[in-house]
């Protein structure tokens, strides 16, 4: 359980750093990095990093859109489509960020079980 | 095992990765789309807080910015230099996508960003010339130190902003298409001004009357399409004597028309592309001070085709809207004018048909010998697809637009385009001219630069002139020259000089007190020149005339009701004539009852009422009905316009035409008006079973969408507005008023504008439409004339921009 925590606290420092001078695949680079010096068993190799860039990107556009009052949000939610509503954009854009960043988690695990021999 | 998973999960990831990362048809890149560190959450936001200062490299020296509650920013600059160049930061800063994006239409470039869909309009604006046109306009530009040095220090400004840009804050459509913006050019700009004169100057029917004149003949031609209509009110009043000009008047040639029949010709602008503008002299002012008005009816577009911005100096100050990617503002005033422009629709494009000697088309035929032609390789990039290679043939008329590659089947025959707005011309400059000036001699200098598209210049002074001109450079022809397909052969077709610019037709404090143009005929018979009838306006310039003949004094009052007037003077003049002549016993009693309703309207386009929705619908009818022979496959023809229908129905019956090709019986308009009427009434019963109650408002249903297609998420729909086309409130479906203006020249001016937009091109922000509403109910924002830089009172924020060392 520890490494769990380890892990996602680890992606999403990795997470937010990353943002700063990488692209959006930044996130893929923390799932990565985690993954490959934090190895986790099992489906947790995929759910930690999924939940901490989840938690990450979709907490991130909401501080954004919440001060805008979702200006945005609503019009994205629209052109999608998902009948203007932007909690389900957000929900969708942590899942995507989630599943990037776990399926990344899961190749660092399977890197580190190769150079482990 | 482990080697398996590891492979497994590498070609996973990359899935994963180059999923997201690619766009897929008009899906976007989800991944680079949602990430909030640099995709679209970047941009939920508005510019309220923007406050502080920037350091920019380019400027002399600082630059103060006062962006009222509005957004719109009031530019204190030292020098002309530095306004510009911070005309152009803002504009980007506001409008880059916008910018961009129009002046790749222009340019036949939209292919780059959305693929094969392009190909075609793309090909049409390179046929078109227009490139041709823009290098021609840039030359001219380039000419005059003062128009350069300006061009190049708003392209500077723009570009400040360009490159120090992230791809975190690239506007929204560069998230959704997935590309990037590129530098700014002084090309650019002549591009913008190319994409108003098509959309202003670019309407034609020579090849559709051509068609029609070979099927026939010219008797039935000028029934259908006439020169001057039997009632016309024009812009120059019929009083003005002409009579102390000389003037050089062609002869009518001899020679052959060519009478080809074209099946399909380019798609040209919205006919209803037009505007009005009027004036009152200090005498019918109920101030003493001269009020102007000005609405240009243009495409209503999401950002708006226009930016409001006021831009001082130390020796001026002007206010007014611009237009993104053009310099100063274009329709507005200082402290000692104000002016604004309505469309000329004057015929200013010609076609000729030329005859190349062989398949080559390395020479055409020409006064009995051969003329080398000049070839133009346009490159057509096209996204995900191949380059798209188009060789347009250039004479010494203009571009081949149509040959065999193009909309006809010859390899050597073509059709070249003869158009002023391939002259090049500085219309720059006259606007730069127009914003610092002080009185009348100074805005009749600066029109003489404007080539095109031709405008109804409207102007007055604060000390109380009003003047009109007809600005922009019109061939000098014979009579009937360029209303048909001509001989590219023949020298005599080909335009011989231009009329001289102190004949364009212009007027100067009427007797009458006012002064006023919404694209009707320019003068009547009498002016000595020829002007052919190519499609002018008939309705709105009777109502807005007869309401200044009406009374004595106007106040702004009047001038707001005037442009919020939904009276539809056509179905004044044509209905009580239907209702007259319609067989009421052949009605069904649900087909009486709407009858019934509609006998009791007012004429008035208003959104609460029913009678609207239904005389709009029996007239949209009415005509496919009666010129169902004009719409036939294979062969380009227009319909006549609609004031000579009215005229025809009234008072031509039983002419040919009213005859329903598809029915044996021989009918007549009586017979239409009851064919339509029960068309109309089964289409109204649909559309109430389907959307409800067919108010005006909801039947016409106005939208104002975004650039890009009218994204729904990105536009605003069901817009309670009344009016029409051919109403002086002309708000159509799509097309209207796109900037309603109103200033009197008091000290300082008094004015108010508003457009259906926003300042901000964020379909993000809040200042992205919240004119709409406003504008739609007919109100107007108070533009407020700083008059200096040091006000704190109507402040949001200010910026300051300082030079960087």
């Amino acid at each position: 359980m520890r490494k769990n925590i380890l892990n996602f606290i680890i992606t999403l420092i990795l997470a937010a750093v990353f943002s700063e001078f990488l692209p959006w695949w930044g996130v893929m680079v923390a799932g990565f990095l985690s993954g490959l010096f934090i190895p986790l068993k099992r489906i947790a190799m995929f759910i930690v990093p999924f939940l901490a860039i989840a938690l990450f990107w979709a907490s991130y556009a909401y501080s954004l859109s919440s001060t805008n009052d979702f200006i945005l949000a609503k019009k994205i939610a629209v052109l999608f489509p998902l009948e203007g509503n932007a909690n389900l954009l957000l929900l969708i854009t942590g899942i995507v960020g989630g599943i990037s960043a776990g399926i990344a988690g899961v190749f660092g695990n399977q890197c580190a079980k190769l150079f482990r021999k | 095992m482990k080697y398996l998973k590891f492979i497994f999960s590498l070609l996973l990831a990359l899935g994963v990765y180059y999923g997201l990362n690619t766009k897929f048809g008009s899906v976007p890149p989800l991944g680079k789309f949602l990430d909030p560190a640099h995709g679209i959450w970047q941009n939920d936001k508005s510019e309220s807080g923007e406050n502080g200062e920037l350091e920019l490299v380019g400027l002399e020296k600082p630059v103060t910015i006062h962006y009222d509650e509005h957004l719109i920013p009031h530019v204190f600059a030292e020098n002309n230099n530095d306004l510009y160049f911070t005309q152009g930061y803002l504009t980007a800063r506001h409008r880059l996508w916008q910018m961009e994006f129009q002046t790749h239409a222009a340019a036949g470039r939209i292919s780059e960003l959305i693929g094969v869909a392009a190909i075609n309009f793309d090909r049409g604006q390179r046929r078109k010339g227009m490139v041709f046109g823009a290098e021609n306009a840039l030359r001219k530009m380039q000419e005059d130190p003062e128009t350069l040095q300006f061009i190049e220090a708003y392209r500077d400004g723009a570009n400040q902003y360009i490159s120090q840009l992230d791809p975190s804050d690239y506007p929204i459509e560069y998230k959704l298409l997935d590309y990037s913006p590129e530098p700014w050019t002084t090309k650019k700009t002549a591009l913008l001004l190319m994409y108003m004169t098509d959309m202003l100057a670019g309407g034609d029917s020579d090849l559709e009357y051509t068609n029609f004149l070979k099927k026939y003949g010219k008797e039935r031609f000028d029934l259908l399409y006439p020169d001057f209509f039997d009632t016309i009110d024009p812009v120059i009043p019929k009083e003005r004597d002409w009579s102390d000009w000389e003037v050089v008047a062609h002869d009518i040639p001899q020679g052959e028309l060519p009478l080809d029949s074209i099946p399909e010709t380019i798609e040209k602008p919205d006919p209803d592309n037009g505007s009005n503008n009027w004036a009152v002299s200090p005498e019918k002012s109920y101030s003493g001070n001269t009020i102007l008005a000005n609405d240009p009816h243009l495409g209503l577009k999401l950002p708006s085709i226009w930016y409001a911005m006021q831009l001082a100096t130390p020796e001026k100050n002007t206010f007014g809207v611009s237009l993104p990617g053009a310099l100063g503002i274009i329709i507005g005033f200082n402290n000692d004018i104000a002016w604004g422009v309505t469309n000329a629709t004057r015929d200013v494009k010609d076609w000729y048909k030329i005859e190349f000697e062989n398949n080559d088309r390395n020479a055409y035929r020409y006064d009995g010998q051969l003329r080398k032609t000049t070839k133009r390789i346009e490159e057509i990039k096209v996204r995900d697809g191949k380059t798209v290679f188009d060789t347009v043939v250039y004479t010494h008329h203009g571009p081949v637009s149509y040959d065999a590659s193009f909309k006809g089947n010859n390899q050597k025959i073509g059709y070249a385009m003869r158009w002023t707005g391939h002259i090049g011309g500085n219309n720059q400059r006259t606007f730069l001219e127009l914003d610092k000036a002080k009185n009348y001699d100074e805005y009749v200098a600066a029109l003489k630069h404007h080539v095109a598209p031709a405008q109804n210049f409207i102007f007055t002074s604060a000390t109380g002139d009003i003047a009109l001109w007809i600005q922009g450079m019109f061939p000098n022809k014979w009579e009937g020259q360029g209303k048909f397909l001509m001989d590219g052969s023949n020298p005599d077709h080909d335009w011989n000089g231009f009329i001289p610019q102190e004949h364009n037709a212009h007027i100067k404090n009427p007797e009458r007190g006012f002064v006023s143009s919404a694209n009707q005929h320019p003068v009547d018979e009498s002016y000595p020149y020829y002007v052919f009838n190519d499609g002018y306006e008939t309705y709105r310039n009777r109502v807005i005339n007869d309401f200044f003949r009406s009374k004595e004094k106007f106040d702004i009052q009047d001038f707001k009701d005037l442009h919020n007037n939904n009276y539809n003077l056509k179905a004044a003049e044509l209905l009580p004539h239907m209702i007259e002549n319609m067989n009421v016993s052949a009605l069904s009693a649900e087909e009486s009852e709407i009858f019934e309703a509609l006998k009791h309207w007012d004429f008035y386009n208003d959104i609460e009422k029913l009678g609207p929705s239904i005389w709009e619908a029996w007239w949209n009818k009415l005509v496919p009905l009666t010129w169902d022979e004009l719409k036939v496959e294979d062969l380009a023809l227009d319909n006549p316009f609609q004031y000579q229908t009215v005229y025809l129905l009234k008072n031509n019956p039983d002419n040919t035409f009213m005859d329903v090709v598809d029915t044996p019986e021989k009918e007549t308009a009586k017979d239409l008006f009851l064919i339509s009427f029960k068309q109309a009434v089964e289409d109204l019963q649909t559309w109430k079973a389907k959307n409800g109650d067919y108010n005006w408002g909801n039947y016409k249903a106005t939208f104002v969408g975004h650039l890009l297609q009218a994204l729904p998420a990105f536009s605003r729909f069901n817009l309670p507005i009344g009016g029409n086309g051919g109403i002086v409130n002309a708000t159509k479906k799509d097309h209207g008023p796109s900037w309603r203006m109103i200033v009197e020249m008091s000290s300082p001016p008094k004015a108010l504008g508003v457009y259906p937009g926003g300042q901000s091109g964020n379909p993000g922000s809040k200042y992205y439409d919240d004119f709409v509403d406003i504008w739609a109910a007919g109100k107007y924002l108070e533009l407020d004339f700083m008059q200096d830089k040091d006000q704190v009172q109507n402040v949001l924020f200010t910026q300051q921009l300082n030079p960087k060392p």
